[in-house]
């Protein structure tokens, strides 16, 4: 993760909670700022990215690596 | 009226042109400025049968969709202040049931019981809920109660069923203050009438 970046941990949790909890996180920030969140559930590989397309957050990457994910969201 | 010659000039190709341009301009402002919506009718009051209509409410709502549960028969149960829920393979054949901890020539195998010591055997309704609720943690399922709570934060509008609470002689007092509204079909329906997803469970 990146220093000063805002950061949640949806690891250990499953659909649909790491939605629930990105949505939340990124209600809190300001337009531009950027989330990064870290999953261990596979579904929210698509998920995530089906959030940003209906809610216009734009999903500038999504990485995968030994069973975990991080995504990072740029706030609409 | 006769064979009169059309009153429009017939400069009809650019008129198609301009329609079209304008037709797919608005259709596009129309697309952009709607909110999808969605109405979800909860009628199953089990642990299980509880999880549709929650997940799809609060994700839902995560998506920015504007939705409308409402509780009916044995779906109302899910709005009670106390929630103790329970599932059974009974009537549930395809459930899988399988012991969410122990040691390993236990854990996760599926347990054999035939569905007439399910029916006899004292307690075995709460047996089965304790393990699927087990499994549900060890998995990082939510709990409902946090399901549901999500949904109320998130704005979900939460609509029971006059006619169920009558039914069961309930009290309105056992159920959670955040219920919107309490009406019956013909209030429920024409907010259905305008939902993009409409949802039976």
């Amino acid at each position: 993760m990146t220093a000063n970046a805002h950061t949640l941990d949806a690891r250990g949790l499953n659909c649909p909670l790491p939605i629930l909890r990105t949505r939340k996180a990124i209600a809190g920030l300001d337009s531009g700022e950027v989330l990064e969140v870290a999953a261990t559930d596979p579904g929210s590989v698509k998920d995530i990215d089906s959030f940003c397309r209906q809610t216009g957050h734009k999903l500038l990457s999504s990485d995968e690596s030994g069973g975990s994910y991080l995504f990072r969201i740029r706030k609409a | 009226m006769s064979n009169t010659a059309p009153v429009i000039d017939l400069h009809t190709e650019d008129l198609d042109a301009w329609f079209d341009r304008r037709f797919d301009q608005k259709m596009t402002e129309r697309d952009e400025a709607h909110q999808p919506a969605m109405t979800i009718i909860a009628t199953k009051g089990t642990l299980d049968m509880a999880y549709p209509p929650f997940i799809l409410a609060s994700t839902a709502a995560a998506l920015g969709w504007e939705v409308s549960v409402f509780f009916t028969f044995y779906g109302l149960g899910l709005l009670k202040r106390d929630l103790d829920l329970k599932v059974t393979p009974l009537g549930n054949p395809a459930m899988p049931m399988k012991m969410p901890e122990g040691p390993t020539w236990i854990k996760g195998k599926e347990l054999p019981v035939p569905t007439s010591v399910m029916a006899l055997m004292p307690g075995f309704q709460d047996m089965a809920s304790s393990m699927m609720r087990k499994t549900m943690d060890n998995k990082g399922i939510a709990r409902i109660d946090e399901l549901r709570s999500l949904c109320i934060e998130a704005e979900v509008k939460l609509v029971a069923c006059q006619m169920t609470v009558d039914l069961f002689d309930y009290g309105k007092e056992d159920f959670i203050p955040e219920i919107d509204e309490w009406v019956g079909a013909a209030s429920f329906l024409p907010r259905a009438l305008s939902a993009d997803v409409n949802l039976f469970v």
